[in-house]
């Protein structure tokens, strides 16, 4: 009867979880991502190629308000390293002693600089759509870095029969296949370190393991410790149990 | 000083200088110590325990996440993104207090189907069994709020939804929803009030399970084969027999709860909920949390509005229908201890009941996937079917099956149960 009524339970458990999991099936192609699996981790050269066309690409567009240069030491840069990504933004910082606003170099504290003074002007410039803020695309999406992968490689002709709307972009992936943004990235568009003119497929991957990254930046330290509390748990439930069978072994 | 009656002798002279003057170790002592449990509860009699250690949890972390939070509709998002991203360990308290409401539910879930199985509900203890809907239903308005402080599309428009219904009520209806919004949108006076709220409500929680607890030690707690315990041989005291195994069970619980923690802590959020609240642009679809699917089916499986006969004047709207039956699935609950019928508590001795407990089961869980789905379409009638077997089991079988059910012979004590000997 225990059995049975524990199965019961593990049947409704299952339903519900699975029940909560149900999403409308977009036709996205799924991609192995390092990061994704329970135990996984950033392949962060990746990430960090990503930041790179972040920097040079997506940040003439998009801000990342949520993240501050320090937080870029997460990505394996020294201070001195995220120091001078900082100084080459200008940030307004006021009011001085005269009551003026001035500009100064941006410090690591400072948060990501961001392309537009506010959303209208962001509009503005973009014909009208908001290139949205990206510090959390990769969690706000169905699909996550297969989503922004997605995207950045999907753009075609339109099908004949389709009546383009002037301004927007033909595009397999976006909900409803007319996007605002122009064609961001291009092949050899961006320049690597070692020397590499990068792919667009290839630079997609890195800015959607990069974005990933940015949406999730504590999961490594949150795995690292995940293992060593489940270790911990696991022992202390043994130990729960031994202590169990020998309170309850004269019980009859 | 001369003791007061019914207190203990302790051999540490602190605490009984203490005990003489507030009894607490003579209480602890008789509620934890020596009280009575009967020896053959088995693991499903861990979850009460269990779902307090949730309550604690849930209490411990909101009250650090309140440090960090602002009520405010400009900065409440950015606020709980801070706390994630740059308060120390933020992270982890922010995903403990999210999956620990799911898990929370997930334990009271199973509690109360522990006493649907094994009647707990029957005399006498049905006020323990009222007292324990009034938790539930409490805490399904604490989780409510507090997901709307996220302030998300999901939690701005999942509030927007729930908020409406109430304008389903005749005639003060609409001006219900002003007064509880503040205004005449879910806006920042509704944010502030729900945060109040969501501070405020667990401590009523606490409240009122200390009064559900005082009941359960009055009546002391039913078992699996639902015979009062007759005589000391069928009983163990609650320590160390019972401590060392609801330990052990909350061990257990616990592990499982920190795997969710620790390596799927999004798996049950929707996308929808990290984008900032958007009053101006409705998300495709708006998922309500697991814990209140069924409910939510429930809401919609109301479909068609009821006319006085051979008129067109409506009498009950399909929505008021909705509201009706969502909150009066809850409150049904309440009178089901005057609803069942049957003399034997256990469903282990009704062959008939508890089939149709099992198929009560399916019909929640087929109403769950149905609430998370778009509304309409041929879902939408298997939605019906559900619902009408939830109303159907508690308002016709549950009290016709006592009359007509034929039962297993039961033990005639725990002792004499030869199924749950250790
Ligand atoms: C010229 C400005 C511009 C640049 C550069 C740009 N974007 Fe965009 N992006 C936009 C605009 C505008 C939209 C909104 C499109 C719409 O709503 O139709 C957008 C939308 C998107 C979306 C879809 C978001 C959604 O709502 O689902 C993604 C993904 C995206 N951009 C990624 C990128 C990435 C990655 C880069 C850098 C490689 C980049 N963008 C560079 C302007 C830009
Ligand atoms: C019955 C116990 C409780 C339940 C079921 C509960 C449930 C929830 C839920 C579902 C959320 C939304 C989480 C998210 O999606 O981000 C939330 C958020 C929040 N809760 Fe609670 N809560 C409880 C107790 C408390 C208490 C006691 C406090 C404060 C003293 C508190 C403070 C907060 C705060 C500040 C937030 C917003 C931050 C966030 O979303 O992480 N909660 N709560």
């Amino acid at each position: 009867m225990k059995k049975k009524l524990i199965g019961f339970m593990v049947a409704a458990a299952l339903c519900l979880g699975g029940a909560a999991h149900a999403e409308e099936g977009g036709k996205l192609a799924h991609q192995y991502w390092p990061e994704r699996g329970v135990f996984g981790k950033y392949d962060m050269a990746s990430v960090q190629r990503g930041f790179q066309v972040y920097r040079e690409v997506c940040s003439n567009c998009h801000s990342l308000k949520l993240m501050s240069y320090r937080d870029l030491k997460g990505l394996g840069y020294t201070d001195a390293q995220v120091k001078a990504v900082a100084s080459a933004y200008t940030v307004q910082d006021g009011p001085n002693d005269e009551g003026e606003m001035f500009d100064r170099p941006a410090r690591p504290s400072d948060r990501f600089h961001s392309p537009f003074a506010n959303d209208k002007a962001a509009r503005a410039a973009n014909g009208g759509a908001l290139p949205p803020d990206m510090s959390l695309l990769a969690n706000a999406r169905p699909g996550g870095p297969d989503y922004i992968y997605g995207i950045l490689t999907g753009y075609g002709t339109a099908p004949a029969d389709v009546k383009m709307t002037p301004g927007l972009y033909w595009n397999d992936t976006f909900p409803g296949h007319q996007i605002a943004m122009p064609q961001p990235l291009s092949d050899g568009q961006v320049t690597y370190s070692n020397g590499d003119a990068a792919s667009t497929q290839q630079a997609a991957r890195d800015v959607a393991q990069f974005l990933d990254w940015a949406s999730n930046p504590h999961m490594e330290a949150r795995k690292a410790m995940g293992i060593k509390v489940i270790l911990f748990m696991l022992f202390f439930v043994g130990i729960m149990r031994a202590a169990k069978r020998k309170v309850w072994a004269d019980v009859h | 000083m001369s003791r007061p009656a019914n207190t203990q002798k302790f051999d540490n002279c602190l605490i009984q200088w203490i005990d003489e003057r507030l009894p607490i170790f003579t209480m602890l002592t008789k509620e934890y110590g020596v009280f009575p449990m009967p020896k053959n509860a088995n693991y499903l009699w861990s979850f009460g325990g269990i779902a307090l250690t949730m309550l604690i949890i849930m209490i411990v972390t909101g009250v650090f996440l309140a440090m960090n939070y602002t009520p405010n509709t400009a900065l409440a998002f950015d606020s709980v993104q801070r706390t994630m991203r740059d308060v120390n360990y933020g992270w982890l308290l922010r995903y403990v207090h999210m999956n620990g409401a799911s898990f929370f539910f997930i334990a009271v879930y199973i509690h109360i189907f522990r006493g649907l199985y094994y009647g707990s509900y029957k005399s006498p203890r049905e006020l323990l069994w009222i007292v324990g809907v009034v938790i539930l239903i409490l805490m399904m308005a604490t989780a409510f709020m507090g997901y709307a402080l996220p302030w998300s599309q999901m939690s701005g428009w999942g509030a927007t939804v729930i908020t409406s219904l109430f304008s389903a009520i005749p005639v003060i209806g609409d001006g219900l929803v002003t007064w509880l919004w503040g205004g005449f949108s879910v806006a920042n006076p509704t944010l502030n009030r729900f945060f109040s709220l969501h501070f405020l409500l667990p401590f009523v929680i606490l409240g009122v399970v200390f009064i559900h607890v005082w009941a359960l030690h009055v009546t002391g707690s039913n078992n699996p084969t639902g015979v009062e315990p007759k005589s000391e041989k069928d009983t163990l005291p609650f320590h160390p027999y019972f401590t060392v195994k609801d330990s052990y069970a909350l061990v257990t619980f616990m592990t499982i709860f920190l795997s969710v923690v620790f390596f799927a802590p999004l798996a049950l959020t929707e996308p929808d909920h990290f984008k900032h609240f958007n009053p101006m642009q409705t998300p495709p679809e708006i998922v309500p949390e697991w814990y209140f699917l069924p409910f939510y089916a429930i809401l919609r499986s109301f479909t068609h509005d009821i006319y006085i006969p051979f008129t067109d004047i409506i009498i009950l709207p399909a929505k008021l229908q909705g509201v009706m039956g969502m909150f009066g699935s809850l409150l049904l609950l309440m009178v089901l201890p005057w609803l069942d019928t049957s003399k034997v508590k256990s469903a282990r001795y009704r062959p008939v009941y508890k089939w149709c407990l099992l198929l009560l089961l399916v019909s929640l869980c087929v109403l769950g996937y149905v609430g998370s789905q778009p509304a309409g379409g041929s879902l939408a009638v298997v939605g019906q079917v559900a619902t009408a077997y939830y109303f159907l089991h508690f308002i016709v079988l549950v009290p016709v099956l006592g009359f007509v059910e034929k039962t297993c012979p039961v033990p005639a004590s725990i002792s004499d149960d030869p199924c749950c000997k250790h």
